[in-house]
C-alpha cells in the first residue's frame, strides 16, 4: 500500500514503515514557542527539572504576539524568554522581527521536516511540504529536553482543487470555501492533504495562506507536496538546497476525497464567530466595517500586500473605516517599502503596524469596540478573538479586505479589478 | 471515582472562550488567570464551580489556540472531567498532558446541574440525576499512558524518555 504524505515524512523521520494509527516517536527538525505559550514553557521545563536543550539551534522563541508589548506582564515575560534564550542557548528572534510562522517558512522549515510550535497555526509550513503541528507549552518543553516528540499518525483527507481560479479570487477564498464544505471538526486529528491542477501554478505563498488554515478545520497538519514550486521558492530564499522533492504514492489511501472545482469558486467570507459560517462577500453587501485589518500568518505576505496595493493605488480608505496593515515579516516589510507599496498605504490612509501578530488576537494594536465589526484576513473570527466578545468579526481574502477598505462595507473585490 | 455537577455548554466552545487572548497579560499570574475560566461562555461560570464538578460539552470543544492555559484554568477551577461529544486536538493533548481526563460521550443525554459519578476505570458515566449510565469512548493508549502518570511532566520525569 502506498503512503500519503503524513505517511511518508513520518516514516523517514521515524525510519521504520508506518501507517495511519500507528504512534511513532520522532526526531524534531525545529521546535518553537512564541511570547504568549513561552512563558509556560519555561515554567514546565523547570518543573520538570531539564537543564538542557537537546539542539540548540533547532529551538526557537519567538516575541511576536504583543510586539511591542502592550503593558509590563508582558514585557516581564519578554524578559522571562530573552533570559532563557541567553541562559540555554537557543535562538531568538525579536520583537519587529516578524509571525514566528512567517520567519519559520521564509528561512527555516525544509519538505520533509517534522515541526513542531506552541502555536496552533504552526501547521502554516505544511504549504512547503513540512510535517508541521501545534502542540501545548508542555509538549513543547519536553521536545525541547528531548529533541523528540511522539505523534500518532493521522489519517488523510485528499483535498484535489482543480481548474484555473477566476480574477479576484484566491487561496484564502479556497480555504475559506473548503472550511465552509467540511465544517470547523470536518478534518480533526487527520491530515488535509492538497492536490490538484490549481495548485500547479500556485506559489508558496497561497499554499501557506492554505495550510495555515488546516486547523481551522480541525486538522493536526495541512500538506502540499513539494515540487518544482516550492524549489523556486527555496531558491529564492537563498537556501535552495533544502529542497527534496516529495509526493504521496499514487496508490496511496485515503479516507475521504474531496473534489473542487476552483473555477467556480467566489470571493468568500467567514461570517462571526466561527470559520465554517461562510458565505459570497457579494452577499454581504451593506455590511458595515468599522476596521480592516491585513496581515498575520495567514495573509501578510508581499504577494498580499502586492494585491492590496493594486486595488487601494489612487484610491482612499472610507472615512469610517480604519484601515490597519502589519506586514509579516520584517523581510515583507522591506519589499513592499521597495516596491512602493507602503506609500501607496499610506497615501490611502492606512496605520501601518511593525512586523507581528498585531491585531489579530485581541491583545493590542487595534482592539475593537462595543459593537463593531472588522473584515480581516486573520485565520480566526471567534468571539473576542480581537480584544471583545460583543465585537464581530468577518474573514477574507486581502482582495476583498481593500475592496472593503474604500467603501466601508463588505464588498466583492472584482468590483475594483 | 468522579462526582460533582454538571455545567453544560454548546458545541464549538473555543479556547477564546475559555482564556481570550485578551488575559494574555494574566497568563504569568495563573492564580488571577484562573478567575476569568470560560467567562466569554458563562461570566458567572468561575465563581459557580466546586472542585470536583464536570464540564459537559457538545461538538469540538477546546477548537482554537494551542494554548495549554485552557485547560490548566480548568483543572484549577477544580474540574474533575470533561464530557464532550467531540474534542479539538490540540487541546485533547493538552488536557491529558496536565492530567485532566477528556472523555468523549454523547452528550445529548446529560443536563444542565446534574449529578454525576464517572468510573474512569469501568469507562461508566453515572447520571445520578435522571438515572442514565452512558459509556464513554475509551482513552487512546499512549494517552492514557501519560493520564495514568497524572500527566506529560510525571510521566517524563519517571520514565525519562516516551515509552508508548
Amino acid at each position: 500500500m502506498g503512503k500519503t504524505l503524513a505517511e511518508k515524512i513520518l516514516s523517514q523521520k521515524s525510519q521504520i514503515g508506518v501507517c495511519a494509527g500507528d504512534i511513532v516517536i520522532a526526531n524534531i527538525d525545529l521546535a518553537f514557542v512564541q511570547d504568549t505559550t513561552g512563558p509556560l514553557m519555561v515554567r514546565e521545563f523547570e518543573v520538570a527539572g531539564f537543564k538542557s536543550l537537546a539542539y540548540k539551534e533547532r529551538t526557537i522563541l519567538f516575541l511576536d504576539h504583543a510586539a511591542p508589548s502592550p503593558n509590563s506582564q508582558l514585557s516581564n515575560d519578554h524578559i522571562l524568554l530573552r533570559n532563557f534564550a541567553h541562559k540555554k542557548g537557543s535562538r531568538l528572534s525579536e520583537v519587529g522581527e516578524g509571525v514566528c510562522h512567517q520567519i519559520v517558512a521564509e528561512s527555516l522549515a525544509k519538505p520533509g521536516d517534522i515541526i513542531i510550535g506552541a502555536d496552533s497555526h504552526t501547521v502554516t509550513a505544511g504549504g512547503l511540504g513540512a510535517f508541521a503541528t501545534g502542540m501545548g507549552s508542555s509538549d513543547v518543553a519536553v521536545t525541547f529536553a528531548l529533541g523528540k516528540t511522539w505523534l500518532r499518525v493521522p489519517e488523510s483527507i485528499k483535498v484535489m482543487v482543480d481548474g484555473k481560479l477566476p480574477i479576484g479570487v484566491y487561496a484564502k477564498d479556497i480555504i475559506l470555501h473548503l472550511i465552509g464544505l467540511i465544517g470547523a471538526d470536518g478534518a480533526t486529528y487527520q491530515s488535509l492533504e492538497f492536490g490538484g491542477s490549481t495548485f500547479d501554478t500556485m506559489s508558496v505563498p497561497g499554499r501557506l495562506t492554505i495550510a495555515n488554515m488546516a486547523i481551522e478545520a480541525g486538522a493536526k497538519v495541512g500538506l502540499f507536496a513539494a515540487d518544482e514550486v516550492t524549489r523556486s521558492y527555496l531558491v529564492d530564499q537563498k537556501r535552495g538546497n533544502d529542497y527534496i522533492p516529495l509526493e504521496p504514492d499514487s496508490d496511496a489511501s485515503y479516507i475521504k476525497t474531496i473534489k473542487i472545482d476552483a473555477s467556480r469558486i467566489e470571493p468568500t467570507v467567514a461570517k462571526p464567530h466561527t470559520v465554517d459560517n461562510t458565505a459570497l462577500a457579494t452577499d454581504l453587501k451593506g455590511t458595515k466595517i468599522q476596521q480592516v485589518f491585513i496581515g498575520t500568518c495567514t495573509n501578510g505576505r508581499l504577494e498580499d500586500m502586492a494585491i492590496v496595493a493594486s486595488i487601494l493605488r489612487g484610491r482612499k480608505k472610507h472615512i469610517d473605516t480604519r484601515l490597519i496593515i502589519a506586514p509579516a515579516s520584517m523581510e515583507v516589510l522591506l519589499q513592499s517599502i521597495a516596491f512602493g507599496y507602503i506609500k501607496t498605504f499610506i497615501e490611502v490612509g492606512a496605520i501601518i503596524l511593525p512586523p507581528g501578530c498585531a491585531a489579530c488576537l485581541g491583545l493590542h494594536q487595534g482592539v475593537l469596540g462595543n459593537g463593531e465589526a472588522c473584515l480581516s484576513t486573520a485565520n480566526r473570527n471567534f468571539k473576542g478573538r480581537m480584544g471583545n466578545p460583543d465585537a464581530f468579526i468577518y474573514l477574507a481574502s486581502p482582495a476583498t479586505a481593500a475592496a472593503t477598505a474604500i467603501t466601508g462595507e463588505i464588498t466583492d473585490p472584482r468590483e475594483f479589478l | 471515582m468522579l462526582k460533582g455537577r454538571v455545567f453544560n455548554f454548546g458545541d464549538n466552545i473555543s479556547t477564546d472562550h475559555i482564556v481570550p487572548g485578551r488575559l494574555a497579560h494574566l497568563r504569568s499570574n495563573l492564580p488571577e488567570l484562573a478567575k476569568h475560566v470560560l467567562e466569554d461562555a458563562d461570566p458567572s461560570f468561575a465563581t459557580r464551580v466546586k472542585k470536583g464538578d464536570f464540564i459537559v460539552a457538545g461538538n469540538n470543544f477546546g477548537l482554537g489556540s494551542s494554548r495549554e492555559h485552557a485547560p490548566l484554568v480548568i483543572k484549577m477551577a477544580g474540574i474533575s472531567a470533561i464530557l464532550v461529544k467531540s474534542a479539538a486536538r490540540i487541546f485533547f493533548r493538552n488536557a491529558i498532558n496536565l492530567g485532566l481526563p477528556m472523555l468523549v460521550c454523547d452528550t445529548d443525554k446529560i443536563c444542565d446541574g446534574d449529578k454525576l459519578e464517572v468510573d474512569l476505570d469501568q469507562g461508566i458515566i453515572n447520571d445520578l440525576t435522571n438515572g442514565n449510565q452512558l459509556p464513554f469512548k475509551k482513552i487512546p493508549k499512549a494517552m492514557l499512558a501519560i493520564l495514568e502518570e497524572g500527566g506529560l511532566m510525571p510521566y517524563i520525569k519517571k520514565h525519562g524518555e516516551f515509552n508508548l
